[in-house]
């Protein structure tokens, strides 16, 4: 098991590695500089500010220099302002961390209730209910969820507000009742956790499908247990296992639905910040958001391995 | 006469199960032709890439020029009988606008899953058959994709691709086609590289061996038509996945150039206007709802049709 561990984390160094030499090189072939603009800048401007950001040194030289201010912990300065690119995403991911957190905890309660209920329902009225919803949710992208959302309770019921982020902006404010407006957080939290509820919902109906008619909960109900001990402590509880699995896929779908979301409701996050900085090719910006998302999925995914590994004792022998 | 009544009658009692032969594809175009869902997914389908084709070929289908007409008397109207979908900020005709970006929709969807399809079934079939140091290269690959977010690799390339006049691929369509196979292909290749590995122990390959075929025909006439099942249903999956990266290109910007109608743009610009005219994001919206929804009913049929297990 300590083995497995350790070599699950080691493997995290060249994944991180060779995405940042991907992203590096693909950046660096998009056309036009940094300081490419409609009204050109004077020369000796451009000389100053290439030579304040390494742009003057080749490319291979740039990428060596890039990788040792990493392994340092620095990612660079952004061109936009030049601020610290690791504080203007430690800025971000204060937004997209709260936006993330809240979509998930919706996700999971709607996803198990929805799983549950259509399990033990099975073909009934509420079984299709979940079914749909686990069809539709998984089906659409949530940009058009969000239009219909949009449309509906914001333009024309008038219930939410749509511009913005509802919560603190700042680690300060967090316990500041002031600082949450619930209207304006309703709408993006719920777009962004439609996909995730999807697939917890529709893992959790087959598991609990496939609990049900375990022989231990045969025998549970010959021991006369009440049916709500049999699914809260046996079923459910087992049921959870294969849901585990899902973590990995769940943080990569709020990740890429991170950016459309943020997008859409102009939240100050990283994915807002991504898309702006390759608009600009605010070369360090790109680089840090991108291993930025990129370490969190693959701790994502590294995480449900390894928890996986302790959950379920059969996995480890492999 | 007589005797076919009386196997009917034998069969309806339960003495003789009578069963018709049929050969895998037979009976999967029989057990598709059987899926509701699938089926209304299929006719939908039909009816809207008919609908977007005779748009761009007959006037009175499309009745206005998508990008042309711009009425400016007659902007931001409320669907009538005159405009169907109503009229954008500009006057143009909502109608023609949506029926433009499916057929563009169609055309990225299905045109990734080509160029998905083509290099997924080289690399996974040279993975499996290559040897362990191609098998170990091609999985390292696909563990670095799989940590790479899609939507940032994608818009990466994407941005990449834009703008270069490079011979053949200066098409803006054919750049955001590559920029999402690029990233899709890795699903194919390792389906395709299980599904060699284990058609590779099988009987029927190892006579066909026995039998003096070359390993070329042995994957070309045994391996790959065994396989091509399980890729196909992973095909059928491949396109609403490109359509929505397209979208989701088109509405954060990333997309074609303007003025061209993708539907992702469309919805973006009816997001400028949504307290205005919510109509010019609703249509748009609905249509890539309806083409990925059919698209996956249409992949969920194919798949229980195709997987021999859920017999």
């Amino acid at each position: 098991m300590t083995a497995y561990a350790i070599r699950r984390v080691l493997w995290l160094i060249p994944v991180l590695w060779a995405v940042a030499t991907i992203t590096f090189f693909l950046m660096h072939a998009v056309p036009g500089g940094p300081f490419t603009q409609d009204k050109p800048l004077p020369e000796a401007i451009v000389v100053a500010l290439n030579r304040r950001y390494n742009l003057d040194e080749p490319l291979w030289k740039q990428y060596l220099l890039y990788l040792w201010n990493l392994l340092h912990g620095d990612l660079g300065l952004s061109f936009r302002g030049d601020r610290d690119v690791a504080m203007l995403i430690r800025d971000g991911f204060f937004v997209t961390a709260q936006l993330g957190i809240l979509a998930f905890l919706t996700a999971s309660v709607f996803g198990l209730a929805l799983g549950v209920l259509s399990a033990l329902n099975q073909n009934g009225p509420l079984d299709y209910l979940g079914v749909f919803v686990a069809t539709i949710g998984a089906a659409l992208p949530n940009f058009i969820l969000a239009t219909f959302l949009i449309v509906i309770f914001a333009v024309n019921l008038g219930w939410f507000q749509i511009l913005g982020w509802g919560g603190p902006e700042k680690v300060g404010e967090i316990l500041d009742p002031s600082a949450w407006d619930v209207k304006k957080l309703v709408l993006p939290v719920v777009s962004l956790s439609f996909l995730p509820t999807a697939y917890i919902a529709r893992v959790t109906r087959a598991s609990m499908l496939e609990v049900l008619r375990q022989d231990y909960i045969r025998t549970a109900h010959a021991k006369g247990l009440a049916e709500q001990v049999i699914i809260i402590r046996h079923a459910i509880k087992n049921a959870m296992i294969p849901v585990l699995t899902l973590m990995g896929p769940i943080a990569a779908a709020l990740v890429t639905g991170s950016f459309i979301v943020e997008n859409i409701y102009s939240i100050p996050g990283v994915g807002r910040a991504f898309v702006e900085a390759v608009l600009r090719r605010d070369y360090a910006m790109i680089m840090g958001t991108t291993l930025f998302y990129a370490a969190i999925v693959a701790v994502a995914n590294l995480v449900v391995d390894l928890l996986y590994a302790v959950v379920d004792p059969r996995v480890r022998y492999h | 006469m007589q005797d076919a009544e009386l196997v009917e009658r034998a069969e309806l009692e339960g003495l003789l199960t009578v069963t018709r032969e049929r050969g895998l594809w037979a009976d999967a175009y029989y057990r598709l032709t059987r899926n509701r869902l699938a089926m209304a997914g299929l006719v939908i389908l039909i009816v809207v890439a008919g609908l977007a084709a005779a748009a761009a070929n007959i006037h009175a289908v499309q009745r206005y020029d998508p990008y042309m007409d711009q009425l400016y008397d007659h902007i931001q109207e409320a669907p009538s009988w005159s405009h169907f979908f109503g009229t954008d900020n500009l006057g143009r005709d909502n109608w023609a606008r949506v029926l433009a970006g499916v057929s563009i929709s169609l055309q990225i969807g299905i045109g990734t899953q080509i160029v998905v399809l083509f290099i997924g079934l080289m690399v996974g079939t040279i993975a499996a058959l290559g040897g362990r140091f191609t098998d170990n290269v091609m999985m390292r690959l696909t563990d670095i994709t799989y940590a790479f977010p899609d939507l940032l690799f994608i818009i990466l390339m994407r941005s990449v691709l834009v703008g270069r006049d490079w011979p053949v691929i200066d098409n803006p369509k054919l750049q955001i086609i590559l920029a999402i196979a690029f990233v899709n292909w890795t699903i194919i290749a390792r389906l395709v590289r299980g599904q060699m590995l284990s058609l590779a122990e099988r009987d029927f390959v190892l006579a066909a061996k026995a039998l003096g075929a070359s390993p070329w025909r042995v994957v070309v006439q045994h391996m790959l038509p065994n396989s091509l099942g399980p890729v196909i249903v992973a095909v059928t999956f491949g396109i609403p996945i490109a359509i929505f990266a397209e979208a989701a290109l088109g509405f954060i910007g990333f997309g074609l150039p303007p003025p061209t109608a993708s539907l992702g743009r469309l919805v973006s610009d009816g997001y400028a206007y949504v307290q205005v005219n919510f109509w010019v994001a609703v249509f748009p919206a609905a249509a890539v709802a309806i083409l990925m929804l059919c698209f996956t009913f249409v992949g969920d049929g194919l798949r229980d049709a195709l997987d021999p297990r859920t017999r």
